[in-house]
């Protein structure tokens, strides 16, 4: 079914976009983008100053003015989607609106222009704003302390087991394995692989969530820690949480929360209270900073006093005059985890974003986030299925087997929702549900929005039944159809190169 | 709240439709135990006039009119306006990582541009999507040397960022990879090639140099690279100022390239985020980290683009995975790609010239003072240069900050073995006159009385 230009479909009806080259196909030499000021210096000979490290041959850049150079950018813009465009239900990626006033903020000349070595008595500015941020995530996380050192959810994820490992080895033993579930983003085993740990995976229960018992067989005095993300992949919340920390804590293990799913929690229930020993959050997720297409992220881990002497150096604390400084001098430290402090620019968003909320804003986002879920839930259940039962936090897992039955998977679906004017939802994951479709809304999205993306899977539904080849053959309104996968990895082209 | 679309009969609708009478009836699953029965202890929701007054006074705080020579692996250019106006476009920023690929060509071809510019500039073969900064990107450097020669044992120079070193001392703690450290020459601050001889074994996975090196000293990069290559070892340079690449030769004999890309048009924002890549040979291709964007078509045979290789990745592969990462640094790699197409192929090498102008300037200015004279002379160097004086550098660093300029960092807190000697850098920002006037200021050496 060809979608004629001006047919409506969804909430979309097509409109042009423009073709564009690659910038080096665009180049022609003498072309310039840029004017630097008159050298006030006298200038050098370079060949003379550098000798053998001189060079001689220029990077193959392409040479374009300033127009050509917008257009390109502009145009290669325009074949993105984005949240704000529309709704983005990605599953575990907490795709929620990024508030403009943190790019004005995060641009302010003081904070931009702030070099990490400038002396700290002309950079109290920005330790205050990290220092204010550390209190409100440690609030937030209901822990003890933090450090904003870590890049991305990852890289928090390596440190919050670095602060285990450190600890159990100021213990007497590092100890053996960390505990993941089956159900865990795939960053976790990784993580804990590269922190020199086995990883033992933890079967999920019919519920999809931890099983006591197996915990109970599995947690001895070889197990570091359980990474834990709560509410789980499947957006269930663990009652067990006390029992769960109860059993780890009885071996002398820790538990550590993967703060993926923080969405759900904040202003209603405290990582801190439930047992968590160390967690990681994601300011690109719950704290609104922007994705950018993947990055800059940013991952502070908080933990428990007893964790504290062990965090990355330095640390901000505050002088006996009242000035903020870093502290170097930590004999139990991990040691540093990247370069200066952390991504400061993504720090001053998320403060952003907790000063326009404030409690009460917190807390109401986290009711709308888990409000929207619950209401996909109930208005798409009598079409897909929902494997299990237990009450649904942020967002909603269902399957495709009632789709796969007339041949379409979750993917095929994914890619039909691209036609309606959404983003696809987390497709096969959690793996622990065959053909997950995995929709967490977040609590950007208004009653209108939430009734298209509805009305759009459903609708879905009646295609899979009626017109599956429809489904199956998705997108079929996008610039490029589905793309070649299979040649791009077996026969990498990563670069460009002028032909010859 | 401004930022939540639902009105209050709205909500009250979709409880309805759920089947809920309350709200905190979707929460029943929390133990009430665990339930925070009160507001959080934190500031009141704050009108955006406030959020820009609070921000804004920070800033003030900062002293935004000081002139500066700090660099040391940041590194303050001109950042051209486009670059803000195009990654402020919501479909850059506020786009996910580009899995769906029909959705996010726009994404993805900007990062094959990227790889693109930064295998050209480095003269590697490929280059990956970003990792999160230079220092974490020299460290997966390592673990990848690891993975392709099956050898565990690093050697490092002295003269590579101190905090990238610190970094890589933690990704090897726990993986019983020992790391060694080779010193530099006096006179040159560069790498001691004795040493580096006598240091790198056949159990040695790689060699971790930086080029420019932390004083500002560009390496014998082919010297180096014959003796890591003779023992078979892996060569990985690392580079912190990316813009010496428009003037300083490649490190085309290194085997990875691990590159800190800040200085294409990333704002310092206090040291992040920045902009971390590796580059490398084909032959090592399927050990990089990160996301890779490569070239492919669709169904109708135009030509797109997608993710690819991620057989290698945490999402596919676990705890086999080459690395944890999994967000990188997208949006400030789209920053340096515009970066670099602004200045182009001939800008590059202008700006590079400029600032190693303004830097052999104002080296020559401050070695002009009164018991000051600089250290490393016997070495080519780009925009960083290392000055000792026989005054403290805290008694003159205070009268330059009385004429509003922040000087050169101290090396003491690095280099006991350098105390007193302190680490300046000029880019093409500095004007004249401020060089001038940090030279006047260093000369003034109070007479004591």
């Amino acid at each position: 079914m060809a979608t004629a230009p001006n047919t409506t479909i969804g909430k979309v009806r097509p409109h042009q976009t423009q073709n564009e080259g690659l910038i080096f196909e665009k180049s022609s030499p003498g072309k310039r983008g840029y004017m630097l000021p008159p050298l006030d210096v006298p200038a050098v000979d370079a060949a003379a100053l550098l000798g053998d490290a001189h060079r001689t041959v220029p990077a193959g850049l392409p040479e374009l003015s300033e127009i050509e150079i917008v257009r390109h950018f502009t145009r290669l813009s325009t074949w993105n989607y984005a949240i704000d465009l529309g709704m983005y239900p990605l599953g575990s990626c907490t795709m929620k609106y990024n508030p403009r006033v943190n790019e004005f903020v995060a641009r302010i000349d003081g904070l931009a222009e702030a070099h990490p070595y400038r002396p700290e008595a002309l950079a109290q500015g920005a330790l205050e704003v990290l220092d204010l941020l550390q209190k409100c995530l440690i609030e937030i996380t209901g822990m003890d302390a933090i450090t904003l050192q870590p890049a991305a959810g990852a890289h928090g994820e390596f440190t919050g087991i670095l602060l285990v490992r450190a600890w159990h080895q100021s213990q007497g033993n590092p100890r053996k394995k960390v505990l993941i579930p089956d159900s865990a983003h795939g960053t976790n085993p990784a993580t804990a692989a590269i922190c020199g740990y086995q990883v033992e995976n933890l079967k999920s229960n019919s519920d999809g969530g931890i099983d006591l018992e197996a915990l109970e067989r599995q947690v001895d005095e070889d197990t570091a820690a359980l990474m834990l993300t709560n509410p789980s992949t499947l957006g269930v919340f663990e009652s067990q949480i006390g029992r769960i920390a109860e059993i780890l804590h009885a071996k002398g293990a820790l538990l550590y929360m993967d703060g993926a799913n923080m969405n759900a929690l904040v202003g209603k229930v405290r990582p801190g209270d439930f047992g968590v020993d160390v967690m990681h959050l994601n300011l690109h997720k719950t704290f609104s900073t922007p994705h950018g297409g993947g990055g800059p992220g940013s991952g502070p881990v908080a933990c428990k006093a007893f964790l504290e002497p062990f965090l990355p150096t330095p640390v901000l604390v505050q002088s006996e005059n009242g000035a903020k400084r870093w502290d170097y001098d930590r004999p139990q430290t991990v040691g540093r985890v990247r370069a200066f402090y952390g991504n400061t620019g993504m720090f001053i968003r998320a403060l952003a974003y907790i000063l326009a909320n404030g409690p009460d804003g917190l807390r109401q986002t986290t009711e709308d986030a888990v409000l929207n879920a619950n209401y996909i839930r109930a208005k798409l259940e009598d079409l897909y299925e929902l494997p299990h039962k237990t009450p649904s936090m942020h967002e909603v897992v269902f399957s495709d087997k009632r789709q796969a039955a007339q041949g379409v998977k979750t993917g095929d679906i994914a890619k039909r929702l691209i036609d309606y004017g959404f983003h696809p939802y987390t497709v096969s994951f959690p793996m622990i549900v065959h053909g997950a479709l995995m929709i967490e809304p977040t609590e950007s999205e208004s009653l209108e929005e939430l009734d298209l993306f509805i009305d759009a899977m459903r609708s879905i539904a009646r295609e899979v039944e009626e017109t599956p080849e429809l489904v199956k053959s998705a997108p079929n309104s996008t610039r490029v159809a589905r793309l070649d996968e299979v040649t791009a990895a077996r026969k990498p082209v990563l670069r460009w190169r002028q032909r010859t | 709240m401004r930022y939540l679309p639902k009105s209050p009969a709205e909500r009250e609708q979709m409880l309805a439709a759920i089947g809920a009478h309350a709200i905190d009836e979707l929460f029943a699953s929390i133990p009430a135990v665990y339930r925070l029965q009160r507001d959080l202890d934190i500031p009141r929701q704050q009108a955006e006039s406030e959020i820009i007054g609070y921000f804004k006074a920070a800033g003030q705080k900062n002293a935004t009119d000081y002139a500066s020579f700090l660099g040391a692996g940041a590194y303050r250019h001109h950042r051209p306006v486009v670059i803000d106006a195009m990654v402020q476009r919501g479909e850059f920023l506020t786009s996910y990582t580009p899995y769906q690929a029909e959705i996010t060509q726009g994404t993805l071809q900007a990062i094959f541009e990227f790889q693109t510019m930064i295998a050209e500039l480095t003269g590697m073969d490929v280059a990956n999507a970003s990792m999160y900064d230079g220092s974490t990107g020299a460290a997966e450097a390592v673990l990848m040397a690891a993975r392709i020669t099956g050898r565990h044992k690093t050697v490092v120079a002295r003269s590579v960022h101190p905090e990238y070193r610190e970094v890589l001392a933690t990704y090897l703690r726990f993986r019983e990879m020992p790391v060694s450290e080779v010193g530099y020459v006096a006179a040159t601050g560069r790498v001691d090639l004795a040493a580096l001889e006598a240091a790198v074994t056949e159990e040695t996975a790689a060699v971790l140099i930086q080029s420019p090196n932390f004083f500002g000293t560009i390496e014998d990069v082919a010297a180096i690279a014959e003796i890591a290559h003779r023992k078979g070892a892996l060569l990985i340079v690392t580079i912190a100022e990316a813009v010496s690449l428009g003037v300083v030769k490649p490190p085309v004999e290194a085997d990875i390239v691990a590159m800190e890309a800040q200085s294409f048009g990333v704002a310092l924002s206090y040291g992040g985020p920045f902009c971390g890549v590796l580059a490398t040979k084909e032959q090592y291709l399927r050990q990089i980290p990160g996301r890779l964007a490569g070239q492919t078509v669709d169904a109708n045979g135009y030509r797109g683009f997608v993710l690819t290789l991620s057989t290698r990745e945490q999402h596919i592969r676990r705890e086999k995975a080459t690395s944890n990462i999994c967000t990188n640094q997208a949006l400030v790699a789209l920053m340096a790609t515009i970066f670099l197409t602004v200045y182009g192929k001939e800008g590059i090498r202008e700006l590079a010239e400029h600032n190693l102008a303004k830097a052999h300037y104002t080296a020559k200015a401050l070695a002009a003072a009164p018991g000051a004279k600089l250290l490393f002379e016997g070495a080519p160097r780009f925009h960083e240069f290392v000055l000792k004086t026989d005054e403290l550098p805290e008694a003159w660093q205070k009268r330059l900050f009385d004429e509003k300029i922040v000087g050169g960092v101290d090396l003491g807190r690095w280099y006991p073995e350098l105390a007193g000697a302190t680490l300046w850098c000029t880019t093409e920002v500095v004007t004249r006159e401020q060089i001038d006037t940090a030279a006047k200021t260093l000369a003034a050496v109070p007479v004591e009385a």
